[in-house]
């Protein structure tokens, strides 16, 4: 599987954010995606994701599935954590599980993320880290090859982050890719690096 | 299907459990029509004649306001980005979302529109015909409604802008709803016709509000 | 006890706990009394037997009218004097005195379709009743869809003494415009004006909605209590975990 993008523009209200972008990325590789506040980190996860338009360029991804678009078999973990404070933990996430994907797994996700013991909990009782471990464990219910991952380790606590970093090695040695926009390293060693710098 | 059913159950679920978000809808409906009365003066024959508008009007009011919410909180907490990259197409994800609105919101109304027709001295066999034409005509409130939200959800500019959008479009739905029910009441002009067009409008909408709704989210997104 | 002790929630529901059955069992044997004494009230010469309505109308009415004198009181509890258990006071009492609220309007167009012709009518005090459900409705609104207790009680508080000043205006509406509705006869300067085989069942049936105003009023908020206690309780789960 690789993930193509060649001569990528992104424009957002009328500014240019990045252009003539380039990377590939193959199954198994991480690219961390670094540069300051601006720079458009956000603005290529998402266009990966197909929430934003291209303004111009190509973005191709052989391997995969050729019917679905590429926003459908990606996941994207942003800034928000798309948790719904009146539905309880488990509920929550059945749905995405259900939406995005076949609906099994919530379980397994649940451990993996070690929220098991709060399923029955109405989500509003979760402390912020709380509900970013309950965001954390859509990655892990749904199987998608391609993970879009904005600053995933913030707010998290350490074993938190351990416990993201595990997820994250095992989708890499699956096969999978992950693009991660980040300020800093993020717990894998051998990740590429691209780097936005000034416009 | 699993997925348009789990989009749809999750919305209800959300829509019952907020803080009576379903039955604020009723009790605005409830409280526009016992302000007209207090407007108009108490003369009974005149709010017979003018029952059914007042009760069309109370529930095209009562169903904008709730289209507010539509977008709006899945729009705040990241879920609409994640509802835009599901297996299902967006224009299916919408119309989910428009139904459990429509369920949960316009049906109340309906329901209660009879004890408030009765409460403007409507005749008690009118109130059920007048229910009718609210049951026909509410969806297409609520989809032409969608259009509104989809493009206001992005703007951010909330619920005015969005009555100044949808209340214009509306008008075909009031005017033949209204006469529908006024022809059950009073006659002469037969019920059949406007009744029949104002189904029309419901199931066209139907169809055309997902799609300029899921066009307005997406360009509305970037 | 001293009153002041019933500030803490364990010794509140404690004296609940002792108190709602004699509350329970004295409505139920007022009702009784009440219903029977009414039922052998003579017909009303115009109305016939309809008139017996009244007996669940006029103290539903007054009852309604007494909930938003107990939330009141509450709400100066919860805004003015800091007393723990004031907002949970109002919280209880509003759905109580919706309903009774209700129960007077309902029965009060049930009587008035064979008595007027109508089932409503939009005379002062119909309509000032109308209007206290609606406030009833809305303060309800305020105390539930908070999700944090304290906030929408505050916020409800203030509502409620708002909402206070519709009180008056009801009990004077019938002089103040002149409507279909039956001028006001029990409560009068020089005495009442209804024969006393009405007016014996009619306050022993007050007394029977009196109570079972309290009865239900202190399982409310035993109830909301609980609910608070099982939150907290849900909280702390959350945050050990």
């Amino acid at each position: 599987m690789q993930l193509k993008g060649q001569n990528l523009v992104c424009s957002r209200g009328g500014r240019e954010v990045f252009s003539d972008l380039n990377f590939s990325l193959s199954g198994g590789e991480a690219l961390l995606v670094t540069g300051r506040n601006g720079a458009g980190k956000s603005s290529l996860l998402r266009l990966i994701a197909g929430l934003v338009r291209m303004a111009a360029g190509q973005l191709t991804l052989e391997g995969g599935d050729g019917e679905a678009s590429i926003g459908e078999q990606a996941h994207y973990l942003g800034h928000q954590d798309a948790v719904k404070p009146s539905l309880s933990v488990r509920e929550n996430l059945q749905f995405w599980a259900r939406y995005l994907g076949s609906g099994e797994g919530v379980e397994a996700a649940l451990e993996a993320v070690d929220l098991a013991p709060l399923g029955g909990l109405p989500a509003a009782y979760l402390s912020a880290g709380q509900r970013r471990r309950l965001s954390i464990a859509r990655l892990a219910a749904v199987k998608r090859p391609i993970w879009l991952l904005d600053e995933p380790t913030s707010a998290l606590d350490a074993p938190s982050q351990a416990r993201l970093t595990a997820l994250m090695r095992g989708h890499l040695a699956a096969g999978g890719l992950i693009v991660a926009a980040a300020h800093g390293p993020i717990g894998l060693e051998r990740a590429r690096e691209l780097n936005l710098g000034p416009v | 299907m699993n997925t348009f059913l789990a989009l749809l159950v999750r919305d209800i679920r959300l829509s019952v459990r907020v803080g009576g978000g379903a039955l604020m809808g009723a009790l605005f409906f409830l409280i526009v029509v016992v302000m007209m009365p207090f407007a108009l003066g108490p003369d009974l024959a005149l709010l017979a004649r003018i029952g059914p508008a007042i009760l069309w009007l109370g529930a095209l009011l009562a169903s904008l306001l709730a289209l507010d919410r539509l977008f709006a909180t899945d729009y705040d907490d990241g879920s609409l980005d994640l509802l835009m990259m599901g297996r299902m197409p967006l224009e299916l994800a919408v119309a989910a979302k428009a139904i459990a609105h429509w369920l949960t919101t316009a049906l109340p109304l309906v329901i209660i529109s009879p004890l408030l027709g009765l409460m403007l001295n409507v005749e008690l066999r009118a109130t059920g015909t007048l229910a009718l034409t609210l049951l026909a005509g509410t969806p297409a409130l609520t989809f032409i409604g969608l259009i509104g939200a989809a493009l206001s959800v992005t703007l951010r500019r909330g619920g005015l802008l969005l009555a100044v959008l949808v209340l214009p479009l509306t008008i075909p739905v009031l005017i033949f709803g209204v006469a529908a029910a006024n022809a059950a009441i009073i006659g002469p002009v037969p019920f059949g016709p406007p009744f029949t067009i104002l189904c029309a409008l419901s199931l066209g909408s139907l169809v055309l509000g997902p799609f300029a709704a899921a066009a307005a989210l997406r360009h509305g997104l970037e | 006890m001293p009153v002041i002790d019933l500030a803490n929630p364990a010794r509140f529901l404690s004296f609940v706990n002792r108190v709602l059955p004699w509350l329970a069992a004295a409505t139920i044997v007022m009702f009784a009394f009440g219903l029977a004494r009414a039922m052998n009230a003579p017909d009303d010469y115009q109305q016939g037997a309809t008139v017996k309505i009244m007996f669940l109308h006029v103290p539903a009415a007054w009852l309604g009218m007494m909930g938003w004198g107990v939330m009141s009181v509450a709400a100066l509890g919860t805004l003015v004097w800091r007393h723990p258990l004031a907002d949970v006071a109002g919280k209880a009492a509003a759905p109580i005195g919706a309903a009774f609220t209700l129960i007077c309007l309902i029965t009060g167009s049930l009587w008035g379709r064979p008595t007027w012709g109508t089932y409503w009518v939009w005379d002062a005090r119909l309509t000032s009743v109308l209007v206290l459900f609606l406030l009833y409705l809305g303060v309800m609104a305020l105390y539930w869809t908070a999700e944090d207790p304290g906030r929408g009680s505050r916020a409800a508080a203030v509502l409620t003494l708002v909402g206070a000043i519709n009180i008056p205006i009801i009990k004077f509406s019938v002089d103040w415009w002149n409507t279909l509705h039956q001028p006001a006869s029990i409560l009068r300067m020089g005495g009442s004006a209804v024969d006393p085989s009405i007016l014996r069942p009619l306050l022993i049936m007050t007394g029977a909605f009196t109570l079972l105003f309290f009865t239900l009023f202190f399982a409310a908020m035993r109830n909301e209590i609980l609910r608070r206690r099982v939150r907290a309780m849900r909280l702390m789960q959350a945050q050990s975990a």
